[in-house]
């Protein structure tokens, strides 16, 4: 099991470090999937990062709180450990297939390499496993692909090849940051079936980080709202569509165009996310909620612990009771 | 019958076509776009819907008058735009303006916003004071939701919504009739769409512009269009109402788009297909 307990970080800005994520807590299971929504800014991919260790170069902190893989601190590793749970044991899928090939070698030779990183394999037996895993992500004559750039390649192809290089270590857990964001629409929705049914069929734990309720509802089997930083709202995906309680969450899932009717005004939140550092004392969601109290402001708000988590005061209660 | 404020028939364009020598070896190019027509009225926004290299975006910069047809002819309120040279284009560019994905890219970082939006005001309205053109750019900033204050500000000091705001702004200071507007809310986050779709259903109620719309996103489709043109490899494929388009698509690939369409609640999820 994968379990984030209580993880703060801090972002340095200007020189100085402000906490961008705080007190976020939850755990990947085998056969799972588990999504992380929110809007820019709000601590979702920096905690994703965090759960590779990954932005540790680019001055991110630790405050306190720890993640666990089956439980051991991955911030106890020293390097050897790190380097064999990156892409063996927790493999990460990026938003930007562009960039996240190396456009002057080709897929084989990119796929080999990541192959034999962790696996004790010659170079037949890498090719070999380099095939089966291409055939695996639905990509035709694999063989040929081997040879091939990754300029000759469209965009929902080399996001099935980097699928199929995160699973080339048969990773437990898979980590995918906005998978979909950067491809067409009828992509997007055969990319999602094939995380969905390798999922399925190996048993992953998967985290998705995404913006997108549709990808949520696609995909998700539980779900955590983040807003500036912090969980809002934690349950299971169904709970989540039918009796959000956080205002955020509610607003959020209200803007959606589909929802309204044609040229009618769409529901808006005012105002924007703070930032890192200028969070207001109490909710985060104060400055910006319709129904804000004068008890909101007063004090930093704690999530709720139960099944249905929410980080609020007055939240919506659901009509009927489930 | 009144005239459309934008209208462009049987555009045509191609890339990297080359002559070759003496008429011989020379290269087709390739067709971006190929016999697209289209007209939008006052008050009216057509949507053009297509994914990556289906030649929506090109076929907007040739209605903008961006990049010159290779056939084809291209009309705002009534008066030919396509041939024509910069020089003789200029007086007209008013009427027209461009709303870019990211508008980031496309202010320029050393400018002030009050600087960049009053760009278009020294070349249409050359004989503005000073005083007069700041005064414009101040209501204008109210108009698109922003605070005067902000003028004396740079671009990277703004959020993205705040950016396209400015866009916005810096696009209908010139008083056009038209706008072009590629993208333009892709690139925000959901409850700034919102907010953004919001002004410009707004602006077009209250200045009858007229709006070509081109996105590859749907819901905001369905929610700004009055009608839809749908592309596909550098033709149009179908076309009609935003209703007729959605309820009763005829074209197999219009079908497959709206199938493709993310569902809204997980009780719609297929069950997993297992090979």
């Amino acid at each position: 099991m994968l379990e984030v307990c209580n993880l703060s970080l801090s972002v340095p800005i200007n020189g100085e470090f402000a906490q961008a994520v705080h007190a976020v807590s939850f755990r990947l299971e085998p056969g799972k999937v588990f999504a992380l929504v929110g809007e820019s800014g709000c601590g979702k991919s920096l905690t994703a990062q965090a759960l590779l260790r990954l932005g540790e170069h680019q001055g991110v902190r630790r405050d306190s709180g720890d993640i666990l893989l089956n439980g051991d601190s991955i911030f106890s590793f020293g390097n050897n450990d790190l380097r064999a749970m990156r892409g063996g044991r927790v493999a990460m899928v990026f938003q930007e297939p562009m960039t996240a090939l190396n456009p002057v070698f080709t897929i084989g030779s990119q796929l080999i390499d990541v192959i034999r990183t962790h696996l004790p394999l010659n170079k037949r037996q890498a090719r070999e496993r380099a095939i089966g895993l291409l055939a695996d992500v639905e990509l035709e004559a694999p063989a040929q692909l081997l040879n091939q750039y990754p300029g000759e390649l469209s965009g929902g192809m080399r996001q099935r090849v980097l699928i199929a290089m995160a699973l080339s270590a048969n990773a437990d857990y898979l980590i995918a940051d906005e998978p979909t964001t950067a491809l067409d629409v009828s992509v997007q929705k055969n990319i999602l079936a094939l995380l969905r049914r390798l999922q399925h069929q190996r048993n992953l734990a998967l985290l998705l980080v995404t913006h997108n309720f549709g990808v949520v509802a696609e995909m998700a089997d539980s779900v955590a709202v983040m807003y500036a930083g912090e969980i809002v709202e934690q349950s299971d995906v169904h709970t989540l569509f039918d009796h959000a309680a956080h205002p955020y969450t509610r607003a959020l899932m209200a803007c959606r165009p589909e929802l309204t009717e044609k040229k009618g005004r769409l529901p808006m939140i005012e105002g924007q996310v703070p930032a890192p550092g200028a969070w207001p004392q109490g909710c985060h969601f104060a400055d910006r909620c319709r129904h804000v109290a004068a008890d909101c402001r007063a004090a930093p708000l704690s999530l709720s612990t139960d099944h249905h988590a929410v980080r609020c005061l007055h939240p919506h209660l659901p009509k009927s009771p489930t | 019958m009144t005239t459309p404020v934008l209208e462009a028939q049987g555009l045509q364009k191609r890339f990297g076509a080359s002559k070759g020598w003496f008429g011989r070896g020379g290269n087709p190019g390739k067709a971006a776009v190929q016999r697209v027509s289209l007209s939008v009225n006052a008050g009216e926004t057509l949507a053009i819907v297509g994914e990556s290299g289906s030649g929506k975006s090109t076929t907007a910069r040739m209605v903008m008058r961006l990049i010159e047809p290779d056939a084809g002819t291209v009309h705002w309120q009534g008066d030919i735009v396509s041939g024509l040279n910069n020089r003789a284009l200029r007086p007209l560019r008013n009427r027209v303006q461009m709303v870019f994905q990211d508008p980031f890219a496309s202010l320029n970082p050393r400018m002030t916003i009050e600087n960049s939006i009053a760009e278009g005001l020294r070349v249409h309205q050359p004989k503005l004071t000073r005083t007069e053109r700041r005064q414009r750019v101040a209501e204008m900033l109210g108009r698109c939701g922003l605070d005067a204050a902000m003028m004396a500000r740079y671009p990277h000091q703004f959020s993205g919504g705040q950016r396209q705001r400015i866009g916005i702004a810096r696009a209908l200071i010139v008083q056009p009739a038209a706008l072009v507007l590629d993208e333009p809310v892709s690139a925000l986050d959901v409850s700034v769409q919102a907010q953004i779709l919001n002004l410009l259903q707004e602006l077009q109620l209250t200045q009858q512009l007229a709006y070509l719309f081109i996105s590859h996103d749907l819901s905001v489709v369905r929610h700004v269009a009055d009608r839809v043109l749908v592309m596909l490899q550098g033709e149009v494929v179908e076309q009609g109402t935003v209703e007729a388009i959605f309820t009763n698509p005829q074209h197999p690939y219009t079908r497959r788009l709206l199938a493709a369409k993310p569902i809204s609640h997980p009780a719609e999820r297929e069950e997993i297909v297992a090979e």
